[in-house]
């Protein structure tokens, strides 16, 4: 086993540092008593925190984007799995070109998806409304679900299924006994992950929400591109905390490593 | 065997039709709404015209913005190849418990919201930030830092070095480490096995990384948000203002386009030069 050298270890020290920087301070600086950006030198105080539910409209959009993360992100496991197992188990003519569908709004910048979202809920009248919010979330999280499903599936051992089909196992019951269980690990990652993309989406959704329906990263967009407070500090460091919960956890059920380096 | 042939169309017809609908047909209705006409006092106008397109690729003011987030796109990514190639080859010279560790500390800030990174940064980089605090008890004169071209250069390549360490990090498992061991054995100086052994699989990962961290950083909208204030526009930012502060959609729309194309085609073109070169280093 080849070692890391002095000179390299001091250079993953410096991008450590440099990746946890921001996300160190946020935390920090989200305990402070001050009335300003500051770090807690002084001792901590949760003031801050309990300021957020003096903002009704911060509470509203962080139910908001959970809601539209529950949703999206189960329909979008309901579109994905289906898909995968006819793009994994059939030839039939189009695949690639539906594959390539499906695929498709991981290349298409969200800021185009945005524009285009408006320009088709604009002239539906459906500006604004929640469940073609939903919609648009769907179609960009499905890609990720849809690539964790793939994977899984390709990983799966057909002869289990077989056997099961020929002791006498209906394709239904082979699938919910057999498939469904085997591949559940790639459902239910691609499901976090899709919940997490949703619920941190910010370029698309800024194009598309109304102030009814303003998701959690849009308020705290708007807010801080006016004001910034200590506030908008404790609101990031709930969700950095929310969001190091859902990677231990989708680092126990699939290996974290394996959902984001992602294997097509 | 009927159903066969109905199966797989029944399984993928959900979606198909979902994806149809709510990406081909708002991209067309986008394409139709940047040949429409607008004014100002009575908005989109029904007739058709190519002024949009025309405005946008000859005004200095919009040239000037492609140009920066051009030459903001290209400087992340270089620093992105930089700093995460070699950082993806030293973790991938780690041992467990730490290479896992530090994988996750790497790659998993991708899972936190840009929102929040970005408002990281503006803290770190204000006038009273932590970064000139550090600078003056240096003895350095305080800068400013937030607010222009390097704040978001610095943001953009915290946010995109993800997407150039996985890349870089994949292709190294490919790479058998006893082929780097055998180089050294053969005698090959460590210079000479990093050059011959190591590079050639870098190499490949980072010409896709950069693809990545381009293009995300050619449309990022938070970042130049935030840590480019008003001023310092990029092309999603631009966008932004057309739509919700100018009102002019067919204006906004055509520069939204201009960009999906503008990624389209450096996609296209960058692919088959990688394409080209594979076939050439790996026979």
């Amino acid at each position: 086993m080849l070692k890391n050298g002095p000179v390299a270890l001091l250079f993953h020290t410096l991008v450590v540092g440099f990746v946890l920087a921001p996300l160190v301070v946020i935390c920090l600086v989200a305990f402070t008593p001050e009335n300003t950006l500051s770090m807690p030198w002084r001792g901590l105080s949760l003031r801050w925190f309990r300021a957020i539910f003096d903002h009704p409209d911060f509470v509203i959009s962080f139910q908001n984007s959970l809601l539209l993360g529950l949703l999206s992100a189960t329909l979008s496991v309901a579109i994905a799995v289906p898909a995968g197992l006819a793009i994994d188990r059939y030839s039939f003519p189009g695949r690639d070109a539906i594959n390539a569908l499906f695929l498709s709004p991981l290349i298409i910048p969200h800021l185009v998806l945005g524009v285009a979202f408006l320009r088709l809920f604009a002239l539906l009248g459906a500006t604004g409304d929640f469940s073609w919010l939903v919609a648009s979330h769907v179609i960009v999280v499905t890609p990720y679900v849809l690539r964790l499903v793939l994977a899984a599936l390709n990983g799966l051992d057909r002869s289990v299924e077989a056997a099961a089909l020929t002791l006498g196992a209906s394709p239904f019951t082979v699938f919910t006994r057999i498939t469904a269980p085997l591949i559940l690990p790639g459902i239910s990652g691609g499901w976090l992950l899709a919940f997490i993309n949703s619920f941190d989406e910010l370029t698309m959704s800024i194009f598309v929400t109304s102030p009814q329906t303003v998701t959690l990263p849009v308020r705290m967009y708007m807010y801080a591109t006016e004001s910034i407070d200590p506030m908008m500090a404790a609101v990031s460091a709930l969700m950095i905390a929310m969001t190091a919960a859902a990677m231990v956890v989708l680092d126990r059920i699939f290996g974290l490593d394996k959902i984001l380096v992602g294997q097509r | 065997m009927t159903t066969n042939r109905v199966t797989p169309w029944l399984l993928v017809a959900p979606g198909a039709v979902l994806f149809l609908g709510l990406v081909l047909v708002p991209l067309v209705l986008t394409g139709v709404l940047s040949l429409h006409g607008y004014n100002h006092t009575t908005g989109i106008q029904p007739d058709f015209t190519l002024a949009h397109y025309r405005a946008v690729l000859s005004d200095d003011y919009y040239l000037g913005i492609f140009w920066r987030t051009f030459r903001i796109a290209a400087l992340t990514t270089l620093i992105c190849a930089l700093i995460g190639a070699p950082e993806a080859y030293i973790l991938s010279r780690m041992r467990d418990p730490w290479r896992s560790v530090f994988l996750l500390v790497i790659i998993g800030p991708l899972l936190v919201s840009v929102v929040v990174r970005a408002f990281g940064w503006s803290m770190l980089l204000g006038s009273s930030g932590l970064v000139n605090q550090a600078m003056q008890a240096l003895g350095l004169p305080s800068t400013r830092l937030l607010y222009t071209e390097t704040a978001i250069v610095i943001a953009l390549v915290h946010v995109m070095l993800p997407f150039m360490a996985i890349p870089v990090w994949t292709s190294l498992q490919k790479l058998d480490p006893a082929v780097e061991a055998a180089a050294l054995t053969l005698g090959a100086s460590p210079f000479t096995a990093l050059r011959r052994v190591v590079m050639p699989q870098v190499t490949m990962g980072m010409l896709s990384g950069s693809l990545i961290v381009f293009g995300l950083s050619a449309s990022a909208f938070a970042i130049p948000g935030l840590l480019g204030g008003r001023r310092l526009k990029m092309a999603a930012t631009l966008v932004y203002d057309e739509y919700m502060h100018e009102l002019n959609w067919p204006l906004g729309a055509t520069i939204a386009l201009l960009v999906l194309i503008a990624n389209l085609v450096i996609m296209l073109a960058y692919n088959r030069a990688v394409e080209a070169r594979a076939r050439r280093t790996l026979g």
